[in-house]
């Protein structure tokens, strides 16, 4: 079976069935946002939500995650996590499982995290296509991640009555295997998921002014430019748009403590290059001094550096950042300006 | 290389879990510098590159990159040279001879040495910078006739702050290897050569195609040092440099080495001149 076909009104139903199966996590409404929590009454459960406030990034890559159990006298380590915990991310959408695979392939990246991936072994992925643009932030259509590009275990399209399923994997396959309200997709129901397809056509198009090898040759000849001065100025350095990306991933190490003060724990704590002492040495030489260079660099973070190392865009299309920013600093205006500024210079040169 | 593969499964299996690491002896040098001599766990042997650096650790206090200053050819034990420079720092010179700290490593890329062999050596060392370079020089001097002729130019601002004074005696009095110190000033004992580092190396004779030219110091001095080197005609990629940068986890992901594309912990400290000429901006090293 690669199709499945579930009817809405049998989805809170299947969602108590994935409830027992593992930890459940999906999309709830928070005032006039969205958040992922893990589901207590299926009811609550959002299947039309814009971005959540945070990614998901918080169940795979915690904001506070233990690393070590240690103790001073006597000099004792030992692993602060024994055990991970079986977990399922419900109705993801197609940019933040983009930023699931960016994740994967930094942490696999030698010397491989542990913690990272066996957090990952334990996650099963649902996603849901959008049908319709969440809100005019997003840039996703660029990125090419308003469609589905694998690194999920189920996905699941609105086709009117029901909810066609891709089955991607066996661990996808095993959540709808042997439940009796789910079908196998019929012929009538996949032609009807390529009129859907059909339809969304219509509706996204690329965002960014320019497709995305011109993106990247912009940031390749502007990192002295104008525009990263203009971020800067209005940069006010809070860090939040790296909080809330689901490709940001820098951290800290920190040191906590018992009542003891003999045993403690030491941590990983989300960081962000937006503060100021992200990049200075003991010594007192700060490498990027300034909200510009720190602006620069997440810019840099996104659309340049893990190109050239990974082949891979960094930047979701999910509009977070741009969503979140207390300065008003737009991605798809910061990426058009610095396009235009290109063209300027090119047009510039008189042979 | 038994302790290399069980280091290698240390950091595969579990990167984030220190070794224990027991001071064995330690002196101040200056009223700021503290040498440190450290024996692992298990008297393993670090078996790393001359310009590797560990991770420190003191529980409680957090964890801090430091250059390795031993040589790998010195076995058994492990020499750190540390600067008080802030808390960490301050806590690990309160420490007593037989207290443990925590070391996670050897981390990044060396000093090129299997490529240096044969070649003539240029060691130019600013302030701090003669710490990693004291692990290149010991190697060297153990495996002295792998090498050409060796020159070491030594600057620092007062003669108190001159850090291994017995082994710089040393080195001065050693036939093999031609050693020259200056500093920015002088006191009234001082007979040596007052000024800065470049002042030093117009007056070295050199075959630029057969020398490799080795500097580490402060930011500021490489600058300088490199377009002297250059003026020199040493090939971009026989200038050997390392980098100083924040790091929190040696293991390429938390963000703080980066320059530009390039995680320092990973990628370097150690770098060829050819490496970093291109950096457009984070690099404060680079010459121009």
């Amino acid at each position: 079976m690669k199709y499945a076909v579930i009817k809405k009104d049998d989805l809170t139903k299947w969602l108590e069935h994935l409830k027992k199966k593992a930890k459940l996590y999906a999309p709830k409404k928070k005032e006039n946002l969205f958040v992922f929590r893990p589901v207590k009454d299926v009811n609550d459960v959002c299947l039309e939500y814009i971005p959540t406030i945070l990614p998901p990034k918080k169940y795979y890559f915690p904001q506070k995650e233990k690393l070590l159990r240690f103790s001073i006298q006597p000099f004792k380590t030992a692993k602060a996590i024994s055990e991970f915990e079986e977990f399922i991310l419900f109705a993801v959408h197609t940019c933040d499982i983009a930023g699931i695979q960016c994740m994967d392939v930094v942490f696999r990246d030698g010397p491989e995290d542990p913690n990272y991936l066996n957090r990952k072994e334990k996650m099963t992925i649902i996603g849901i296509e959008c049908l319709k643009y969440c809100d005019d932030k997003a840039n996703c259509t660029s990125m090419a991640n308003h469609v589905p590009r694998g690194g999920y275990d189920l996905m699941m399209v609105d086709i009117g009555e029901r909810y066609i399923l891709h089955i991607n994997s066996e661990k996808g396959e095993r959540l709808v295997k042997g439940v009796a309200y789910i079908k196998e997709a019929s012929e009538k129901d996949i032609a009807h998921l390529e009129r859907v397809r059909e339809e969304k056509k219509k509706i996204f198009k690329e965002e960014l002014k320019a497709p995305l090898r011109e993106v990247y040759e912009a940031f390749d000849e502007n990192f002295h430019s104008k525009v990263w001065e203009d971020v800067g100025n209005r940069c006010v350095a809070c860090g939040n748009c790296t909080a809330v990306c689901p490709t940001c991933y820098c951290f800290d190490v920190l040191d906590d403590m018992d009542l003891s003060l003999n045993e403690g724990l030491r941590y990983r704590i989300w960081n962000s290059c937006q503060m100021d002492d992200f990049a200075k040495v003991s010594g007192g030489e700060d490498f990027r001094k300034g909200r510009d260079l720190r602006q620069r660099h997440r810019y840099y973070r996104k659309f340049k550096y893990p190109v050239d190392k990974f082949n891979r865009y960094f930047c979701t299309g999910c509009g977070r950042c741009t969503r979140t920013c207390m300065a008003g600093i737009s991605l798809i205006e910061t990426v058009n300006s610095l396009l235009k500024e290109n063209a300027a210079k090119e047009n510039s040169i008189v042979p | 290389m038994i302790d290399r593969e069980i280091l290698l499964e240390k950091m595969k299996t579990s990167p984030y879990r220190p070794m224990k690491a027991k001071i064995v002896e330690m002196r101040m040098f200056t009223d700021k510098e503290k040498f440190f001599r450290f024996e692992l766990e298990d008297n393993i042997n670090l078996t790393h590159q001359p310009g590797q650096f560990v991770m420190v650790s003191m529980f409680g206090y957090g964890e801090a990159p430091i250059s390795i200053c031993s040589s790998p050819t010195d076995k058994g034990y492990l020499d750190l040279t540390v600067r008080n420079v802030g808390t960490f720092t301050d806590k690990l010179h309160q420490l007593d001879e037989g207290d443990v700290v925590g070391i996670r490593g050897p981390f990044g890329k060396g000093f090129p040495i299997d490529n240096m062999f044969g070649y003539d050596i240029v060691i130019v060392a600013g302030g701090l910078g003669i710490v990693p370079l004291r692990s290149l020089i010991r190697y060297i001097m153990y495996n002295r006739n792998d090498f050409g002729n060796i020159q070491i130019l030594l600057g620092c601002k007062t003669p108190k702050d001159l850090l291994f004074g017995n082994e710089t005696k040393e080195w001065q009095r050693r036939a093999e290897i031609k050693f020259n110190c200056t500093v920015d000033r002088a006191d009234p004992d001082w007979k040596g050569n007052v000024g800065l580092i470049t002042s030093l190396i117009p007056g070295v004779d050199l075959n630029p195609a057969r020398t490799y030219g080795v500097v580490v110091g402060p930011p500021i001095m490489y600058k300088f040092v490199i377009a002297e080197l250059l003026k020199k005609h040493i090939p971009d990629h026989q200038i050997i440099l390392s980098l100083e940068r924040r790091m929190r986890c040696g293991l390429g992901k938390c963000g703080h080495c980066q320059i530009e594309g390039v995680y320092v912990c990973q990628s370097g400290p150690v770098f060829d001149y050819s490496q970093i000429k291109d950096f457009k901006g984070e690099c404060h090293e680079k010459a121009g």
